[in-house]
């Protein structure tokens, strides 16, 4: 299973060893955990479009696929009432040499951030707002399309 | 002709509802007609800025074609990671 989309907490180190596990042709493992940030926000509310996200994913996961030579790939991203701290959303990718691991880790998050079905709405001490999106995670994305 | 239209994040909290089922006027046959068309119904979709959209779960862009039965989202730009 390359792709979840889940309510419940993971497992980073169980993920990180997947990735290798019974193989000895992969010599790099690059991994990315996002987390939700304090400060003034008192927890936040992911939502998805399931069905299109599940597919989202694996489309940004095949991308990656074609363009580095991967091992594998793990992405996993929670769904729900998440607070300070909390893990969002991993990403993992193993390859022979660390380059394409980096790369491909680098690039997957980028995609999901700018085409992965998902929002987030805070909440803050004066009520919630549903997060704006940032013109930087645009031109993150965008910048894996000028020939890098 | 009707589709099935859904909503989500904000959108759908201003719309006050997720999904509704669309007879496609004549003359619609663009994602991008069909935003239009619903603007004129919803003041939500007219106030929204940057509208996302899919058809049948793959982001499109605004002039993609919409037919008979088609899963139609209209949703603001992504913030998930």
């Amino acid at each position: 299973m390359t792709v979840s989309v889940q309510e419940t907490d993971f497992d980073c180190g169980a993920e990180i060893a997947a990735l290798s596990a019974g193989d000895d042709e992969a010599g790099a493992v690059a991994s990315f955990v996002g987390l939700v940030r304090g400060g003034e926000i008192l927890a936040m509310t992911l939502e998805h479009y399931p069905g299109m996200t599940e597919k989202a994913l694996q489309e940004i996961v095949d991308q990656a696929s074609q363009r580095w030579e991967l091992r594998r790939a793990r992405v996993i991203h929670r769904v729900g009432r998440l607070a300070p701290g909390d893990k969002i959303v991993f990403v993992g990718v193993s390859s022979r040499h660390r380059g394409d691991a980096f790369a491909a880790c680098e690039f997957i998050m980028d995609y999901l951030k700018t085409q992965a079905p998902f929002w987030k709405k805070e909440e803050t001490p004066s009520g919630g707002r549903w997060v704006d999106a940032r013109e930087s995670d645009e031109d993150a994305a965008r910048r894996w399309s000028g020939g890098s | 002709m009707s589709v099935n239209v859904f909503y989500f994040a904000g959108l759908r909290e201003a719309l006050g509802r997720s999904a509704e089922s669309v007879d496609l006027p004549v003359g619609v046959t663009t994602a991008g007609g069909l935003r239009d068309w619903l603007a004129g119904q919803h003041e939500a979709i007219r106030m929204a800025k940057n509208l996302r959209v899919a058809i049948n779960q793959k982001m499109v862009g605004l002039d993609a074609a919409v037919v008979d039965g088609d899963e139609v989202a209209f949703f603001p730009p992504v913030t998930g990671g």
